[in-house]
């Protein structure tokens, strides 16, 4: 079986994890990996069996590439993707997509003249339940919907000291980028895009320079409009958590990455749905892997990018386009912001 | 090892069904006397060993048993380390070399008398031990004969194929604490072929093995075919499916592999304790 060549440029935690999950792909051989850590690196190469680049320029100069993920602080996407899609490599970049709108609108419009698999890393959409709840949305099962809540809270910074990229705002650093970003791409995918937004305020609560916690009125292309209240300095949640709830004429559903909480003021024959609260649970919907790590859905959405590039079709999750929205969002919140 | 052993997650807000029922469970075990409590009710059912992570909680645990060793004597733990979202966030909040200067033992500097940093990237051998010795602390005085690396960690390593890091690991844990080392993982197959690659032959295996095929990567169909097949100790967790399964139909299928020498279940209840331990001890005699 032909197998496709991979890189990986940027070996922090989203880097390493989708090492991880690539490596071990029946359809992938890992080829090269990029990092300025020369700790990381020397991990690599005491371990590891790949060649090892220090200069992403390098990399996609010497080595014959079929794909690359790029795991990098967001302020260094534009200029990395740009490079391997001049050099027809198709790419996997991870979320926020830009840090501006224009760079990732060029981006994209490269990607599509060259005619390259482009995807970015909102792992989300991978998730079973949040896809039976774009399903059950689109189903109607709702009647006419009447607004919806996105939340996403975890405990990332929990304290004044400390700092990464993620506490720089110039490196893309932030709860928006990095927490909310996911939490607007659902509503954009599962419900409609977001393209109008009021009351927009950016919290700082430990942070000197990003916000922690963001809120926000959104307004959709469908005419519906909820908010968005997001915040990563929760010390009551262990780990990441989001949730999407939409309320229709004919009750809600609540739903995050391990259940959905449907209540239906009529039940709904076709659907298998009773009248007042059914509960279904992530077994049912959970896509089967070949390897796990963290999540069904890291591997699941690697997967379908490896699967896009094969078969060279464009996928239809998580394109750049989809992601360049996403961005739009954020610049249209960052701007409501500021009034 | 004991045909049944009783987890910690129920303990730690861990529930992979529902985030609610975890918030439930914080609030339910926010103190450390309802998770003793609990442990002491398993105990009453006859249950001798508990597997819990490193969890900073489970030190108060340690330090109970400790304080009274005639009500435990012959009471086991098997712990799992690390505790993966202490150093994931540290990652998050501090870098690579802000969470190790922060979780080895001592200063970095005088840890690594050698030369601090230099010294790391030359041997992170000496800096897994140090790692495991600093997890490893709160267990002081109490009968660990079985150390586990968590999932997260086992299958970042079988992903990544640097195999040799289970070698040592496993040099280490005999070595050093005269235990046998354990793996936690969801990729059951591929780790036993792994950790065959490197010489480490009938290896302990923890994974989810139930009927539904929830989290047993590569489907159902492999995972039967490994534990009907290979030499090896598995043990079975996620064996209700995170809830999908009731009890009976979950060990009605453990049982078809005679091979599985542990199963390892959570509960907060003592008559679910008892039912679970009982069904198992049923379905699956010795």
């Amino acid at each position: 079986m032909m197998k496709l060549n991979g890189g990986i440029i940027g070996l922090g935690k989203m880097g390493i994890s989708h090492a991880a999950i690539v490596s071990p792909h029946p359809s992938v051989e890992m080829v090269a990996v990029c990092d300025t850590s020369s700790i990381v690196l020397d991990v690599f190469r005491k371990f590891g069996k790949v060649k090892l680049y220090t200069d992403y320029i390098r990399m996609l100069d010497n080595e014959s590439l079929d794909f690359v993920i790029i795991a990098t602080p967001t302020r260094l996407h534009y200029p990395m993707v740009k490079y391997a899609l001049e050099k027809n490599v198709n790419v996997f970049c991870e979320k926020p997509f830009c840090l501006n709108p224009f760079e990732g609108e060029e981006l994209m419009n490269l990607a599509l003249a060259k005619g390259l698999v482009n995807q970015v890393s909102y792992h989300n959409q991978f998730v079973g339940t949040f896809r039976e709840l774009k399903r059950l949305v689109k189903a109607g099962i709702l009647g006419d919907l009447v607004h919806f809540t996105g939340e996403a809270y975890g405990s990332v910074i929990t304290n004044e000291k400390g700092g990464t990229w993620r506490s720089d705002p110039n490196e893309g650093g932030g709860c928006l980028l990095d927490y909310a970003s996911h939490v607007i791409n659902l509503i954009q995918e599962v419900i409609s895009r977001p393209v109008a937004v009021e009351g927009s305020m950016l919290k700082k609560i430990y942070s000197e320079a990003v916000d922690d916690a963001v809120y926000s009125m959104l307004k959709l292309e469908s005419g519906l409009s909820g908010v968005l209240l997001v915040n990563w300095c929760d010390d009551t949640y262990r780990k990441m958590s989001t949730s999407i709830t939409v309320y229709g004429k004919n009750g809600k559903i609540i739903c995050d990455a391990t259940e959905l909480k449907i209540f239906l003021k009529d039940g709904n024959r076709e659907e298998k749905l009773e009248k007042g609260w059914n509960m279904k649970y992530i077994t049912e919907f959970a896509i089967p892997v070949d390897f796990y790590l963290r999540g069904e859905e890291y591997s699941a959405q690697i997967d379908h990018f490896i699967k896009c590039v094969m078969s060279r079709k464009q996928s239809e999750i998580n394109s750049f386009e989809q992601a360049l929205h996403t961005d739009k969002v954020i610049e249209l919140i960052i701007e409501d912001s500021k009034n | 090892m004991d045909r049944v052993l009783f987890g910690d997650n129920q303990f730690f807000a861990v529930n992979h069904l529902s985030d609610e029922k975890a918030r439930e469970q914080a609030i339910r075990f926010k103190d450390d006397s309802s998770i003793i409590r609990v442990l002491d009710q398993a105990r009453e059912t006859g249950i001798n060993t508990f597997m819990c992570t490193t969890h900073e909680r489970i030190g108060s645990v340690c330090d109970h048993m400790r304080n009274n060793p005639a009500i435990y004597k012959g009471f086991k733990i098997y712990p799992c380390m690390p505790y993966a979202h202490k150093y994931a966030n540290a990652v998050t909040e501090h870098g690579y070399i802000g969470t190790i200067r922060k979780y080895v033992p001592g200063n970095l500097f005088g840890s690594f008398a050698k030369g601090g940093l230099a010294y790391i990237r030359k041997d992170f051998i000496s800096l897994m031990e140090l790692l495991v010795d600093s997890e490893m602390k709160m267990f002081k005085g109490i009968d660990t004969p079985v150390i586990f690396l968590q999932n997260v960690l086992v299958d970042l390593i079988l992903g990544l194929k640097m195999y040799d890091v289970f070698r040592e690991y496993d040099r280490y844990i005999r070595k050093k604490y005269n235990a046998q080392p354990g793996y936690i993982t969801m990729n059951m197959p591929a780790l036993f072929e792994a950790l065959g690659s490197v010489g480490l032959n009938e290896p302990i295996i923890c994974s989810s093995i139930n009927r539904i095929g929830f989290r047993m990567s590569g489907g159902r169909a492999i995972y039967e075919k490994y534990l009907n097949e290979k030499k090896f100790h598995p043990i079975a967790m996620q064996v209700l499916a995170a809830g999908a399964l009731k009890p009976k139909e979950a060990i009605e299928y453990l049982s078809k592999f005679p091979k599985i020498e542990s199963v390892l279940f959570g509960a907060s209840s003592k008559a679910h304790i008892q039912e679970t331990k009982n069904l198992i001890e049923t379905m699956m005699p010795s």
